[in-house]
This record gives structure tokens, sequence and C-alpha cells, in this order.
């Protein structure tokens, strides 16, 4: 390289550097923190209505607590869901991938080894099975051709189904105190499963913005054909991503199981439309190519703290579904408008 | 060449001053253009000139910021594309924009269906289409068949149908002949010469310098969203004016020089043995060494683009070895081809080779994010000061390697997709149409980096429509005809005539 082909890389990459901070400032509000500020705004909406609502029974530390409790469950599962939905899948049976996980690792504890299972092996347990349903899911959807929609559909039957088999239909109290003492902990005052929401949602971030599997889960969901031949795996990456959903879903089994201390085959129900729709009003594009952890936090928290809100004011639960269901249709809508108006320039 | 081309024909179209703009980027900063009924006019310019944002403007798919249009000698404001096409001006996009799963007649009804009280008229509408296509020189295109079904020069006289369909007084061709072959493209001109003589006017938009030489009547140039020259009569003004008028500067259409001596000196890098692909092509042999380009000729569809994808582990052969330094390859494995140092560059840049909504850099990287990682964590910063070292090298337009790909023009979006390779290092290099939608002056650049990375001891393959593009960048050539090798020489052992006589013929005349 000359000396003026040096000096111009160096001048370029000035460029970028200025035009990275430069841009910074207005690319980082029409982006990301821009969505994130009107998630804030959203949620922050909601809580003054639950104040102006249900005051202090709103504002209570117990309630917020209990927020995050519930937020946390469904939460873990919608991290996961991120993950394929940016890689340009879609999984329906993460309810039922729950429910299987939480009853067959109670009938461990209740049935094959009653009171002398250690709590590791049912740890072990629900996250084999979860990582395994997904494993499924992944083999069918990446190596079989099935679409992701029908492949997961089936498992959300057959899934719910083994559970009911498994069970029986009853519903299986866990008798194992180390295993309740463990989840049930609190750190500080902050209970178990909230830590291990922020836990998984944290190593999510890292996976998802720093690390070449989330690159390539961008490049697999944006373009498969391109990424196949840049020389990325497709397949295979496929497969880990509905792999690392099924561990959500095991890790979700077992924060339900600890705090309702109850497997159940009826365990999970609905979370697939909940997931969904935290991860889309987050801002991930559900056609795939981008994704935003941190907007799916934000999304699982509106829409529990709404159904918080809800419950303080005697609502019933067809009002809650019928918003919820605005409010999913509102953030599409919203999020389409946003992807059109940053619409190319060629 | 027409009386068209006479002086004081009032304009059809006339755009004064057109302004455009889009967040940051000034993309048109006043256009003139006016078009007379019945004339060919070429719209030329390089790569980011303008031109794909004119037509957009003029197709009502983008509203201009400033400027005017008149229509037929009174002012319009063209609110959306339907309201484009009810005025009579018809675009046919480089991308065509078909739905393959329909047929012909649907295509071309395609949003006006002809239809009483409801009820389609599915007899009256194939009539119809039959029409058009005989209209259109093409009457043996059933209207009853499926659009995928056709060769991408059936499906551009299916989208020329469309036009048609709608009284179309202006016809918009951005790129006809990006798609076709020899043959196909003097069909196409055939069909262009019927519509002026019937008084429609086309604007025709092609990178090719003699395909203007022969339909266009007179030229438009933009440079940097500017007209720098609006109305000249093709046959008065000689081709260095028209590079100049484009790029500024004076640059010849030159290949880089092959290098002294012989190639066949060193090991063979890529070997591939009896090769074939059931149904598409069979026995095919090629050798490349280090340091040599080997071109494959051939039309499209005669199986060149399957044997390099199938090289590359993208299609999986029938029978037959790929070996890279001696190692064979599994096959139809695409990750066995980039892992012993294979990279394509494939003839769909949009659709296979780029992510576009990404970022230049990741575009760069991807190919080879293990080297900016350590145990999974990447370092962005080493990724973008890397992709930036290379874009400059490359002169890539605009610079900054965070803006999304899309907004990047053919020929640039062309350098990210080498840039991606010349960072893998690779040993073989498979080039599918490797100026297609790349203007003048970057096609220069891209042969002459081509042949740069060929002396870094690189084999390249490149396959191309064009035959003055293979005989003038490779060093060896093989015809490609129905699926076999017909031929294979060294560039220098051939002409074009040649090589088109074995295309056509599979021999030479």
């Amino acid at each position: 390289m000359s000396e003026s082909d040096t000096a111009r890389v160096e001048r370029a990459a000035e460029e970028t550097a200025t035009r990275e901070s430069g841009d910074g400032a207005l690319a980082v509000l029409r982006t990301s923190a821009g969505r994130n500020l009107g998630l804030v705004v959203a949620l922050i909406l909601i809580c003054v209505v639950g104040i102006v609502t249900a005051g202090d029974r709103f504002a209570d530390v117990d309630n917020l607590i209990t927020i995050l409790r519930l937020a946390s469950v469904i939460g873990v599962v919608s991290i996961g869901m991120t993950f394929v939905i940016t890689g340009g899948g879609i999984d329906l049976s993460v309810g039922a991938i729950v429910a299987l996980s939480s009853v067959w690792c109670t009938t461990v504890a209740t049935q094959t080894m009653a009171q002398d299972t250690h709590w590791i092996v049912m740890v072990g347990v629900a996250l084999a099975v979860g990582a395994g349903c997904g494993l499924v899911n992944g083999l069918l959807i990446a190596y079989g051709g099935v679409v992701p929609f029908i492949a997961t559909l089936a498992m959300l039957a057959s899934a719910r189904g083994l559970a009911e088999i498994i069970s029986n239909r009853r519903t299986q109290i866990v008798q194992v105190q180390e295993f309740r003492d463990f989840f049930n902990a609190d750190i500080f005052g902050i209970p178990f499963l909230v830590i291990i929401f922020v836990i998984v949602a944290g190593v999510g971030w890292v996976l998802f913005n720093r690390t070449t599997f989330g690159r390539r889960t961008l490049a697999v969901g944006g373009n498969p054909e391109a990424a196949r031949l840049a020389g990325i795996h497709v397949q295979r990456h496929t497969v880990m991503l509905y792999v690392l959903l099924g561990l959500c879903c095991g890790i979700a089994a077992l924060m339900l199981v600890s705090r309702t201390t109850t497997g159940s085959s009826t365990h999970g129900g609905l979370y697939e439309l909940d997931a969904i729709a935290a991860v889309v009003i987050g801002g991930t594009l559900l056609s795939g190519g981008r994704g935003t952890i941190v907007g799916t936090v934000f999304g699982v928290l509106i829409f529990t703290t709404l159904t918080n809100v809800f419950t303080l004011n005697n609502r019933s639960i067809s009002e809650q579904s019928l918003l919820k269901g605005l409010i999913i249709v509102a953030a599409v809508l919203l999020q389409q408008r946003l992807a059109s108006r940053k619409g190319s320039t060629t | 060449m027409s009386t068209a081309t006479e002086a004081g024909t009032a304009p059809l179209l006339q755009m004064t001053g057109i302004v455009k703009e889009f967040p940051g980027v000034r993309a048109l900063g006043g256009v003139d253009l006016d078009v007379r009924a019945g004339e060919v006019h070429c719209l030329l310019g390089q790569n980011g000139a303008g031109k794909s944002t004119l037509i957009k403007v003029l197709a009502a798919a983008y509203q201009p910021d400033e400027g005017t249009i008149r229509w037929d000698g009174a002012e319009v404001t063209l609110s959306s594309p339907l309201a484009a096409i009810k005025v009579g001006i018809s675009t046919i996009y480089q991308e065509l924009d078909l739905v393959p799963d329909l047929t012909v007649t649907e295509n071309v009804f395609l949003g006006h269906e002809l239809s009483r009280g409801g009820f389609s008229q599915r007899a009256r509408a194939n009539q119809v289409a039959r029409d058009l296509l005989a209209r259109l020189g093409h009457s043996e295109i059933s209207p009853t068949r499926t659009v995928g079904s056709l060769s991408p020069a059936g499906q551009q006289i299916v989208s020329m149908a469309r036009a048609l369909s709608h009284d179309t007084r202006l016809l918009i061709l951005d790129e006809p002949s990006a798609v076709l072959d020899q043959g196909e493209v003097n069909n196409l001109f055939r069909v262009i010469r019927g519509l002026t003589a019937e008084g429609v006017a086309v604007v025709y938009i092609s990178h090719r310098l003699e395909e203007i030489r022969q339909i266009g009547d007179r030229i438009t140039v933009l440079k940097d969203g500017i007209t720098v020259a609006t109305g000249l009569a093709v046959a008065d003004t000689p081709t260095s004016k028209l590079i100049q008028l484009m790029t500024g500067r004076s640059i010849e259409y030159v290949f880089p020089p092959r290098p002294e001596g012989t190639r066949d000196s060193g090991k063979p890098v890529l070997e591939v043995r009896d090769l074939a692909l059931s149904g598409v092509f069979s026995g095919v042999n090629l050798t490349v060494h280090a340091g040599e380009i080997v071109g494959l000729a051939g039309l499209v569809g005669a199986g060149r683009s399957e044997i390099i994808e199938t090289v590359y582990g993208a299609r999986r052969a029938s029978s037959g070895t790929v070996t890279v330094d001696g190692r064979k390859l599994r096959r139809g494995s695409v990750t066995a081809a980039v892992g012993a140092g294979i990279g394509l560059a494939p003839e769909e840049r949009k659709s296979q080779g780029l992510l576009l909504d990404q970022a230049v850099y990741r575009n760069i990287t991807v190919s080879t994010l293990g080297r900016f990682a350590r145990g999974g964590f990447l370092n962005s910063g080493a990724e973008r000061r890397k992709a930036t070292e290379l874009t400059t090298s490359l002169d890539v337009r605009p610079t900054g390697v965070v803006r999304a790909v899309r907004t990047l023009s053919g020929g640039n979006q062309q350098k990210v997709v080498l840039a991606r390779w010349l960072l893998r290092e690779c040993r073989v290099l498979l080039l599918d149409e490797p100026t297609r939608g790349v203007d003048v002056g970057a096609r220069s650049e891209i042969y002459a980096l081509v042949r740069s990375l060929a002396d870094s001891g690189v084999a390249v393959v490149v396959v191309s429509s064009e035959v003055e593009e293979v005989l003038g960048l490779a060093d060896r050539v093989l015809v490609v005809r129905e699926g076999a090798v017909v031929h294979e020489s060294a560039a220098t052992e051939i002409d074009e005539s040649k090589v088109l006589d074995l295309v056509m013929e599979g021999r030479v005349a």
C-alpha cells in the first residue's frame, strides 16, 4: 500500500468514526433507543394508570415483586423466542414444552425416585426435556423441511398430550424441600426467580449482540440463501436456535414448578401467545433479520404490568385478552410504519 | 433513424429540475429529461448516478421534492404508481415483478383483471393476452402457462405485455438486457422497434454502450444525481465522449494485461473431474492453476452457473469429484467448499450474495467471523477497522462501513462481495456474472481487482454472458453449450465470432 493509500484508509476510518458518533446520536434515537424509549413511555403510562386506579395496592413493594416474579417465567421463554424469531422462525410449542418439562421433572420427584430425589436431578431432567423438544423441532424444520409453523404446531399438540399421559392429568406436588428452598430463596429481598430472569436476559443480550452466534442468527434470519452461500451452516444454526429456546422452556418450567410447587400438564397455557407478543412489541421483526433483547424485556414487563393493573381493578380475563390483542396489532402497525420510513435510497 | 429524432417534435414527457432527497443523501440534485413520442431515449450513468431514483420518480414510486413534470404538454402531479400507469407510463424493473405461480394471462392483468359483474372473463383475458404476445412477436408463449416455467427472456416479454395491456405511451426499461443472451437481446430490440414505430416512447437504461449504439436515438447522461448532458444524438456522439461525461474523466474500457509466461507451471489448485448434475450438465472437467483466470462462456441456461454452484457445493453433484489443493471435497456441502478455500460471488447479488439490511462491514466479515472472535465473542471494532481498510482500497462509495448495504449501488455492492472473499484469502474464487449491473467505470476496477487477485496466487473462474468479458479477462476459455463443455483453449487462440459459433452451433462454422 502506498503512502497516499494509507492516508486514505486513515481518513476513511476517521470518517466512519465521526459518522458513527455524529449519526450515532441520531441513529440511536431512530433505532434501538428510540424504540426502547417508546416502550419505556408505554410502561410508565401503564404504571400511572395503575397508581391512579389502584393506588397503594399497585405501588406496593410486594405487588411490584409479584409483577416481576410473574414476568420472570414468561420472560425467560421470550428471550429464547427472540432468537428463534430473529433467525426467521417461530415456535408455537413453548407452552406445551414448559408443561411437559414440568410434568416430567415432577414425576421423577414424586414417583420414580420420590423424596430421595436430589433437586439437581429435577433440574437436569427439565432442561433435558426442554432441549430435547427443541431439538426435535429444530431437526424437523432445518433438515425435514417442515415449515416452523406446522412443526411446532405438531409439537404443541403432542408435547401437551404426552404431558397428560405421563401425569395422568393429575397435578403433581413437589415434596423435595431442597428444590423449593433453592428456587424460592430471596437474595437481598429479590426473589431468586427474578434473578434467574435477569441472568438469562443478560446472557441472552451478550449472546445476541456480542458473539458470532448472534451475528449468524441475524444473517440466517435476514437472508438464509446469502448466509448459506457465505459458508454459514444454516441448518445447524437453525437447530441450535430451537434447542436454545427449548432450554429456555426447561428453565421456565423449573421456575413455574417452584412457584406453584406443582407440575401439571396445564402449565404454560397460551405462553406461545404471550412470548411472541412480547417479542413483537419489543421491536423484533416477525420476518426475521432484526431483533432486540432489551425490547423483549420491556415487552414482557409491559404485558405483565398490564395484567396486574387489570387484576387489581377486578377486570375480567376476557377484557385482558381483548386489550392484549389490540396492543399486538398496534405494535405491529407501528413497526411497519417505522420500517417503511427507513426505506432504501437507490 | 426515424422522424422522432428530428428537431421540433414536442416532447411527450418533460422533467425539469427534479430533486429527490433521502435522509443524508441527495439522490437527485436537479435532473432534466425530455422524451419524445416514438423515440428510444437512453439513460446513461454510473451506478449511484441516480438513474434508478429517476425512473422511480417517473413511475411515481417516489415523489420528487422539487421540480416539475410535464406530460403531453401539461404539468402533472403523479401521486401514485397507479396514477403514472393511468396516464400511460409503464416501468419494467430490472428485477421483474411477476408472480411466478400465476399464469401469463393472470400476470398480464394483475391488478386490472377483466371482469363483468364481478366474474372474471378468463377466455377474453386469454385472448387479449394472446394478442399482446403476438404484437410483441412472441405468439409461441401460451397465455395459460405459469410464468415461473418461462425463461428470463420469456418473463420479460410477459412484463412488456403487462405494460402494453395499459395503453402505454412511455415504456421504461431498466437494464432489460442484463438477463438476456445475445440472441434474446436482438429479439428485444426487434420488439422495441415495433413499439416505437407505433409511437410509443421508450426510456432505455443499459450499461452496455454497444447496445445503445444499436437501439438508441438520443441520450441523457446523469452523474452524481445531476444531468450532465441531455438530448445527445446517438449517431453524433463518440463513445469516448460518453465515457468522459459519465465518469468525469477519460478512461478506456480496458482489461488488465495478462502476465508474461505460462501459467500452467504451478500445481493445479482446483480440479474438477467428470462433474455432473443430472438433467443439467455432465462430464465437466476443469483444472485451474494458481494465478490463472479461467472463463466459462455460454448462453444463459447452458449450465454455466450451475457448474460453478455445484463446484461450490450449493448444488449436490450427481457424480464426479471436486478437489482443492489435492483434497477431495464432500459433495453438496458449501461449508466444506468454504473451508477448503473456495469463495463464490453469486449471480443474484441481492438475493444470494448480500444481507441487504445489514451494515457493510457485517457483509464483509460474515464468512470470517471466527477471525474477529475470541471464544465466540466478537470484536466489532476490529471488524469495522478491517472492513474500512478493504472498502477504502477497493474505493467503495459512499464510504462508511456502518451504512446498510442496500444503500449502495450495484457496482459497490459487488465490491463488498469481493471484499468478503479478499478478507477470507481464498484459494479459489468463483465469479458468476461479476459485472452484471455494474457501470463502465467500476467494471475496469473490478477487472483489475480480479487480475490482481489472480496475480496473488488465487485460482479464478469467471462466468459471463458477455463474450468480450470472458475473452478479455480470462487466460483460458471453456465454452459451455447445453450442459457440456464443447471447447477449451487459451483465450488468445479464439475470437468472439468463434465463441459465438460454438455457443450457438456447438462447432466452428
